[in-house]
């Protein structure tokens, strides 16, 4: 049997990922075998490498999103994700920025509510397990403040620290499929406080309030304004409990007194 | 061997890819163990564990960084952000190596976390050379450019791959990183002689030779097909590749990749242990 040659063909890498990423696209003309026949089959390994590389960063990235969803779900998933979100960088660790919202757009999920919040989480995680190490202050250093001077103070909040305001319980629900005998999840809103005490972040319920104060300490305020903020919010809120989360998070990294 | 360039400061020993699971193990057993590899991109975040196991282990061990996402042989340009992170990293570690593929991995703004094969053209060459030179002129020192896995041949090429990465260095001065498995991959794949690729092979700008396990499958017409997935033990055929190629060269530094279902410690120990008899066999050799 003999077949004509192929004639030579030049692949560029536009028609090269096209085919890669949707298999429906013929492989380009150009990539051959040693015998010069069509690549066929062969071309299948970039399309495998690159489906299954991205599928398995998602999959460590959200682990307890893969355990609600079932990994063949969360294969599917992501087999529709990077395909509509490929990478913008080559750091992986990142990777998955735009997963809540993808999982939040899709209506076969909407009876999973919380489920784009708990990918939100892990994405924090994601994020504060490789911020920048900063030295925590020593806790008394705010306990040597007069209460005018701790009010009127402001505070420097590390890197590794992230808010998430949830109307489910979310912290609830990543230390039920994380963490052995946790206990089952009740419905309710949960604020979460994220720190990185020193290498693992951990998740925090806050108590009411706690996400409006941090969150205006983040941005600027003063302690004493933030706790008026805070104190709209909820009239009853806890003030020392919250500072406590953050100090025992190792938090806050400087305190700017009123000069 | 005395006029030969001094490519990379990595010691003639084995050295293993680094795996966070087994800090504790290269800490206090590193046996066959002499230096470690890490792939760039996962020490680029701003701190945390990473960072500091990685600060620790430099340390203690000659450190080498392989780059698999700089896309050396992308058609657009390198990414200006990508370029400042790896200045920052080699600065701040200063490492006995950087390496990088013989490969592209983004096209316009998508990166696609996998090496991706290039036709061997004038184009290319070109192309590849001035994103090296740029590499090299940024982080201050010479790189190491690896010889890829092939699953398929491109029918513009017009240099044969040896013939290519020789251009290459002499082009820009870079040196060498010869990986026999991928060299065994591609052979099977596409019907060549792996000693035959290794005799047209540069060996006296090889700075690192790297092993690896693969896996076995089949194209449309049942030809065996290679995939190099990194997640077993290096094969016999590849081992005695290995002598082959020390035989020429002389000892090297020689990494074991180990990247997917990455085994205990005592397993990767082993295979770099064998990579130690390797080396022992030739410099004995040499020294006669």
């Amino acid at each position: 049997m003999t077949t004509d040659p192929l004639p030579i063909a030049a692949v560029d890498q536009t028609a090269f990922t096209r085919a890669m990423m949707d298999a429906a696209v013929d492989t380009p003309k150009g990539l051959r075998d040693s015998q010069n026949r069509p690549a066929g089959r062969r071309f299948n390994v970039y399309r495998n490498n690159v489906a299954v590389s991205l599928t398995e960063a998602l999959m460590q990235a959200f682990p307890v999103v893969t355990k609600l969803l079932g990994e063949e779900n969360m294969k599917g998933l992501a087999g529709i994700f990077l395909r509509a979100h490929p990478p913008q960088s080559p750091l992986m660790m990142f990777y998955g920025d735009e997963f809540p919202e993808f999982l939040a757009g899709m209506a076969q999920l909407s009876h999973i509510g919380y489920l784009p919040d708990v990918a939100r989480l892990e994405q924090m995680m994601r994020l504060s397990y490789h911020a920048a190490d900063t030295a925590a202050i020593d806790p008394a250093a705010l306990g040597a403040l007069t209460p005018e001077a701790l009010m009127e103070a402001r505070v420097s909040v590390a890197p590794t620290v992230h808010l998430l305001r949830s109307p489910w319980p979310v912290v609830d629900i990543w230390r039920f499929n994380m963490i052995d005998g946790a206990p089952k999840p009740q419905a309710s809103a949960q604020d979460v406080l994220i720190t990185r005490p020193e290498f693992d972040p951990q998740p925090a319920a806050l108590p009411p309030g706690g996400a409006t104060w941090i969150s205006a300490l983040m941005g600027g305020e003063t302690i004493g304004q933030a706790f008026e903020v805070a104190s709209q919010e909820n009239n009853n809120f806890d003030l020392s409990a919250t500072l406590a989360l953050l100090l025992q998070g190792g938090a806050l990294t400087e305190i700017h007194r009123k000069d | 061997m005395l006029d030969t360039p001094t490519f990379t400061h990595l010691p003639l020993k084995p050295g293993v890819g680094y795996k966070p699971q087994h800090f504790n193990d290269i800490v206090s057993h590193a046996g066959a163990v002499g230096w470690l590899e890490i792939h760039a991109e996962n020490y680029m975040g701003d701190g945390g564990r990473p960072l500091a196991q990685l600060r620790h282990l430099a340390e203690h061990f000659p450190i080498s960084v392989h780059g698999v996402g700089m896309s050396i042989g992308g058609e657009g340009d390198l990414d200006r952000d990508h370029l400042t992170r790896l200045k920052h990293l080699i600065d701040w570690l200063n490492p006995a190596s950087f390496s990088e593929h013989l490969a592209w991995s983004t096209h316009d703004t998508e990166f696609y976390n996998d090496l991706l094969p290039l036709p061997y053209t004038n184009a290319t060459l070109a192309r590849v050379c001035s994103h090296i030179n740029q590499v090299q002129d940024l982080i201050g020192r010479k790189m190491l450019l690896e010889n890829p896995s092939s699953y398929l041949a491109f029918s513009e090429s017009t240099w044969s791959e040896p013939g290519f990465l020789k251009e290459v260095s002499k082009r820009t001065g870079c040196g060498l990183l010869l990986d026999v498995n991928n060299v065994f991959v591609s052979a099977t794949n596409l019907d060549f002689s792996p000693q035959g690729y290794i005799d047209q092979y540069p060996l006296d700008l090889v700075g690192e030779i790297h092993l690896g396990g693969h896996d076995e499958d089949e194209d449309d017409h049942g030809h065996p097909l290679l995939i190099d997935s990194h997640g077993r033990e290096v094969v016999d055929p590849v081992w005695a590749l290995l002598d082959y190629a020390l035989d020429r060269a002389g000892p090297l530094p020689l990494l074991i990749e180990w990247d997917n279902d990455v085994p205990d410690w005592p397993t990767l120990e082993a295979e770099a242990a064998r990579a130690a008899s390797a080396l022992a066999r030739v410099s004995t050799e040499v020294a006669k």
